[in-house]
């Protein structure tokens, strides 16, 4: 069954607070070396049957208008993995 | 007699508290639920607090595409009251009725404490029984209450006076420009984190230095409304 692949990702000048707690917990770890962490949301869609343009446009849709907040998300990517 | 719908969405935690604020303001709290078609004839609706739908995709997303939200959202572009305390301005900002977006906390931990607030705007349907630059002191209790909107919203809620609430003393979650509370241009659609239902009863509300738990300051918000709606009947 193809499943489309949605990214929404925290837009750059929101501060992304679980992406901090994140990149603060690394180094205590022993994981050295990445100036920060940032985490977003990734949300498979599975399809059923074909994905046509018209499906691609529906993922696309829900993405923004459902999936992702603007004021605050960006969708980074919409993509059909196997 | 103000009839004032209290809406349910599974997860909403606050429902109880906002009815019976509405009653102790001389109001008639009619219950309304999530999926309900039609809004009961009400006269004025209360967004409460709690984790509406689970809170699962973001706080207040999922509360947007409801059977009664349509209803809301038409009755509040039409001017009818609307109050959205906490999850409920949340779910205000998702729906597009208000600008800007909820985010978690600054310093990542949930806070619950009595807040003072001031009221910058005393000219919205939910602040008419304050006074501008009053300061209240009511309870707030939240871990996604991080005001944000990108400076030019920012510009314009300061510019049109409409940022309606801000925190003094101290801001709890990081929020711009200490925001606290903001209302629509038209007055009649006002959101804020902290919880006027839960100081509207002598021995239930905050502190206060001299008497304990008498705090009564988010009472004005219901007799505000009802007020305003007995007089335009």
């Amino acid at each position: 069954m193809p499943t489309i692949v949605v990214h929404v990702m925290p837009k750059p000048e929101i501060l992304d607070p679980q992406g901090k707690a994140v990149g603060a917990a690394l180094p205590r770890l022993g994981f050295e070396g990445f100036a920060s962490v940032r985490q977003g949301k990734r949300f498979e869609l599975q399809v059923d049957g074909e994905v046509t343009d018209e499906v691609m446009a529906q993922a696309r849709e829900a993405a923004t208008t459902m999936l992702s907040n603007p004021v605050i998300e960006d969708v980074v990517a919409v993509e059909v993995v196997d | 007699m103000a009839r004032i719908g209290v809406v349910t969405f599974p997860g909403s935690l606050d429902d109880r508290d906002a009815a019976r604020a509405v009653r102790l303001a001389d109001g008639e709290a009619v219950n309304l639920f999530h999926t309900d078609a039609d809004l009961q004839g009400v006269d004025a609706v209360v967004l409460p607090g709690g984790f509406s739908y689970g809170d699962y995709l973001r706080a207040g997303a999922i509360s947007r595409f409801s059977p009664i939200m349509e209803r809301v959202v038409d009755a509040a572009r039409g001017g009818m009251p609307v109050l959205g305390i906490c999850n409920g301005f949340q779910v205000l900002t998702e729906v597009h009725l208000l600008p800007g977006s909820m985010i978690k906390n600054e310093h990542l931990h949930f806070v619950c404490r009595d807040q003072v607030l001031r009221v910058e705007n005393a000219s919205t349907a939910w602040t008419s029984d304050y006074a501008a630059g009053q300061e209240i002191t009511i309870p707030l209790k939240n871990q996604d209450g991080q005001y944000v909107a990108d400076e030019h919203t920012l510009d314009e809620l300061e510019g049109e006076g409409l940022v309606t609430f801000r925190y003094v003393g101290w801001n709890p979650n990081g929020s711009r420009r200490d925001i606290a509370g903001i209302t629509n241009g038209r007055g009649n659609v006002v959101g804020l984190m902290p919880h006027p239902e839960h100081a509207v009863e002598p021995g239930f509300g905050p502190d206060s230095r001299l008497n304990g738990r008498r705090g009564t300051d988010g009472l004005a918000f219901f007799t505000s409304a009802i007020r305003e709606l007995v007089a335009t009947g």
